[in-house]
Parts: structure tokens; sequence; C-alpha cells
């Protein structure tokens, strides 16, 4: 692997990752592609890895061995300021709690990211006028999303990733702190809205009513991507062949 | 009886547009016929049509049609079924039909139904359905086997749990633009399936644990 193919058809690609923390592996030679496009799920039980996997897809983790390609370039040996800008500009981020700030209105919410890109203030509130209203919560954008339910709150969350037009949305248990009812409407519209904008999705989940959502299923086990369990298989090998 | 779905594929982003045309139609097939020909193969006709009666008395062609549109799901009641039913109904003291009215075929009546089949109705609906506890089902007579002659359970398993979520797939992209009655059925499929991953889940952690006992002989 001194001198790997860039595989363009991927958009996201961890390959043979190894990532620990102290004594203890998160991620033991974890492999997995990503189509452009496409919706992956990456399921498996608690510590397997699986967070700790999508991290590394994002670059938020450095792995200790292994590369992660995005969009044919490396992303594991950028420097921070360019992993920065990259998750600024090309990434969309949903978290399990949202990790809205509480203090700032729903539409704040959604345009920060926007006015932290320099876009200009009219504009950038009337996208996330746009995309509140696309999720249903056309009307909530003046309260605080400290006063919004948990659902509501996840739908701001969805906005504010989906604004920004990422190329790649990475979702840990965006769904994990919701009813069930509540849970599946925000992956219908998290899937619907990607699936209409052809953003890529890449989300962990340990419940399988949510990675139904999704194009392909892998499962992480102890630290490897040890099944595929879409009917696309082919594709992790396949990018094992290209390198 | 299960009938397989159509082959399917799905995944590699976009471009997968007919292949899910076929697969929509091959689970629409699949809920309105065999899923649902399971999950109400087992709904009493006879007290059925009573609870339909109570709403308010109806003639043979109307309870056949209101039937169809809630319970049918692509089977059809038959109104040989219908007729019979109501006429065993009728001896029994559980409806009454009234005079027959001018015109031809057997649908000249309007059935009532009486106290006795409103108690019927009412007992019925309190009454809990029998909780399954499957135990033996084919996938654990698989597991066990597996493990006995010394074969690869933990594959079997994973093959499983990818055939299960190949079919949560299927539904949640149907619930997705099905009608209401469509969504609640595949959702009763759904959680069902999800129990089962569940289970596997729990299995493919205790296989270890399952081959010791039952490579010493203990039950």
């Amino acid at each position: 692997m001194n001198s790997p193919v860039v595989t363009r058809a991927f958009l996201v690609e961890a390959r043979d990752v190894a990532k620990s923390f102290g004594q203890t592996a998160a991620l033991r030679g974890a492999s997995v592609a990503v189509s452009p496009g496409e919706i992956l799920a990456i399921m498996g039980p608690s510590g397997s890895g699986k967070s700790t996997l999508l991290h590394c897809l994002a670059g938020i983790f450095t792995p200790d061995r292994g590369e992660i390609w995005f969009d044919g370039r490396r992303l594991d040996t950028l420097g921070e300021d360019e992993r920065t800008r990259l998750r600024r500009t090309a990434f969309g981020f949903v978290f399990q709690f949202g990790q809205l700030v509480p203090e700032l209105t729903a539409a704040d919410n959604v345009a920060l990211p926007l006015l932290l890109n320099r876009t200009r203030r009219r504009p950038a509130y009337k996208t996330a006028e746009t995309w509140l209203e696309r999720l249903g919560i056309g009307d909530k954008g003046a309260n605080r999303t400290g006063e919004l339910s948990g659902g509501e709150a996840q739908r701001v969350a969805v906005a504010r990733a989906l604004a920004l037009a990422p190329q790649v949305i990475f979702a840990d248990e965006p769904t994990g702190s919701l009813d069930s009812l509540t849970g599946e409407k925000v992956m219908d519209l998290l899937t619907a809205l990607a699936r209409e904008a052809g953003t890529t999705v890449v989300l962990v989940t340990h419940d399988a009513r949510v990675a139904a959502y999704a194009d392909r299923v892998v499962m992480v086990r102890d630290g490897l991507v040890s099944v595929d369990l879409g009917a696309v298989g082919e594709q992790v090998s396949s990018a094992k062949a290209a390198r | 009886m299960r009938r397989p779905l159509a082959a399917t594929t799905r995944g590699g982003g976009r471009g997968q547009a007919s292949d899910w045309r076929l697969a929509r139609g091959a689970v629409l097939i699949y809920l309105r016929g065999v899923y649902t020909e399971c999950i109400f193969a087992r709904v009493s006709v006879p007290l059925t049509l009573l609870g339909l009666l109570e709403r308010q008395p109806s003639h043979g062609y109307d309870l056949k049609r209101d039937y169809d549109s809630y319970f049918g799901r692509g089977k059809q009641l038959p109104f040989g079924q219908v007729y019979s039913t109501l006429g065993r109904l009728a001896r029994d003291g559980k409806v009454v039909g009234g005079d027959a009215e001018p015109g031809e075929g057997p649908d000249r009546k309007r059935y009532s139904i009486t106290d006795a089949g409103r108690s019927d109705v009412d007992a019925w609906l309190a009454d809990p359905v029998e909780p399954e506890p499957h135990l033996q089902t084919t996938l654990f007579a698989k597991v066990t086997l597996a493990l006995m002659l010394g074969k690869p359970a933990a594959a079997y398993l994973d093959r499983q749990r990818a055939a299960h979520i190949r079919r949560m797939q299927e539904l949640t992209e149907l619930r997705r633009n099905g009608a209401l009655i469509d969504v609640l059925l595949a959702d009763h499929a759904l959680f069902h399936l999800e129990a089962d991953l569940r289970w596997i889940d729990v299995t493919s952690a205790r296989l270890t644990e399952l081959a010791a006992v039952i490579n010493r002989g203990e039950r």
C-alpha cells in the first residue's frame, strides 16, 4: 500500500484503519468504501468500534494506521487546517443529541455554519429558513433550540447539516435519543432529502430499523468491518482490488 | 406458506431506480398477499363479520366490500363464504336476516346483529391473542444442528442477518409512500424482523457457550 491508486469511484473510504485509545484497540484494520450518493449504515454492538470508524472517516480522529480517502484525496495526511476546512464545507454532521447551541434560535443554529463559511447574513438566514421549512419546522425558526422537543431539535440538526449542501453527512446514532415514531420521521426526512440532493450519508446505529433506511449496511465487530449486509458486498472487495 | 420475493438488488447509490420499482412491486405483492395471508390467516371471519354488523345492519355485498378493504389486502373473501357464514350465524342466533327485498340474487337480505352476537364480539375483542413463543423455529434448529455438526453457525447467522436486513430495507422503502394500512402492516413485519435480529445478535454472542452446552450433551 505504498503507492495507493486513487479510486474516485468511492467518495469516502477507509483502508485497513487501526485506532487505539491507550491500551484499547477500537479499530484493528477496518476497511469500508462509500459510493457518491450512497446511504451507508454502520451497525455493531456497543464498543465494536463503529463510532470510531465514523469519526475516522470524517477526519475527526486520525488513524494510527491505514488510510482515509475523501473524494480522491488522502484525508488522514492533511493538515489540521485543511481538515477543518473540509469539515466545515464538505461534511455535515448529525449527532445523537443534536449538539445545537441552546441559547440560539433554530434559524441561528442552521445559519451558523453558513456564516462561519462567510456566507452573507441575509442569504444564510434565507437558506436556513428554506431548510427548516423543508423539515416541517418552518414555524420554529425563532424558537431557542433549548425550548424545542427532541424530535424538533433533531430536525434542526438535520437542517443544519443539509443547509451546507455537503458532499457527505456523517450521522452518529441520529435517532438514539428519540422515540420510535419521532425517530422514523427524522430518518424519513434525512434520507429523503439526502437522496433528493444526491448527498452521501454515512450513519452509525445499533438500531436495525434505522439501518434499514440505508442503501447498504455493514457490521463492525471487534474493530473490523466483518460483514457487508447489503446486496452490493462486492464494493468492499472491489475497493481492495483497486489498491 | 411463504413464497420468496423476486430477486432484488439495491445499494451503490443512485441508478437503482428500476431495481427499486421492481423491489417495491415484489414487496407489495408479498405484503398484500403472503404476509397478510399469514397474519390474517387466523382472523375469524364470522367474528369479523359480526363486528362489521355491529356498526350497522348490512347486506352481504356491503359486508364483503368492507371486509376486503380493511382485512383482505389482496385476498378477497368469496361471496359464497360470506353467505354461508351469515347463514351459520343466523342459525346460531348471532344475526337475524330481514325480509327478502325485491330483486334477483342472494343479496336481498339485510342482516342485523343480535345481543348474543354483540356479546360474542365483546368477548372476542377483550380476549388477548395467544402470544406465540416460537420456541421451535427453523433458525433455532439450524443453529443447534450446525453446532452439533461442527459447521460454521456464526456464518449462517450472518447470512440470516443479511437476509433480515434486506427484507427490512424493502419494507422500509415501501413504508415511505405506502397507504396507512400498508404502513401498519409493514411495521408489524418490521418489528417481528427486528425481534428476530435481536435473537440473532444474542445467539451470535453466545455461540461458544451454546456449543459447549451442546457438545456436553446438555439440554
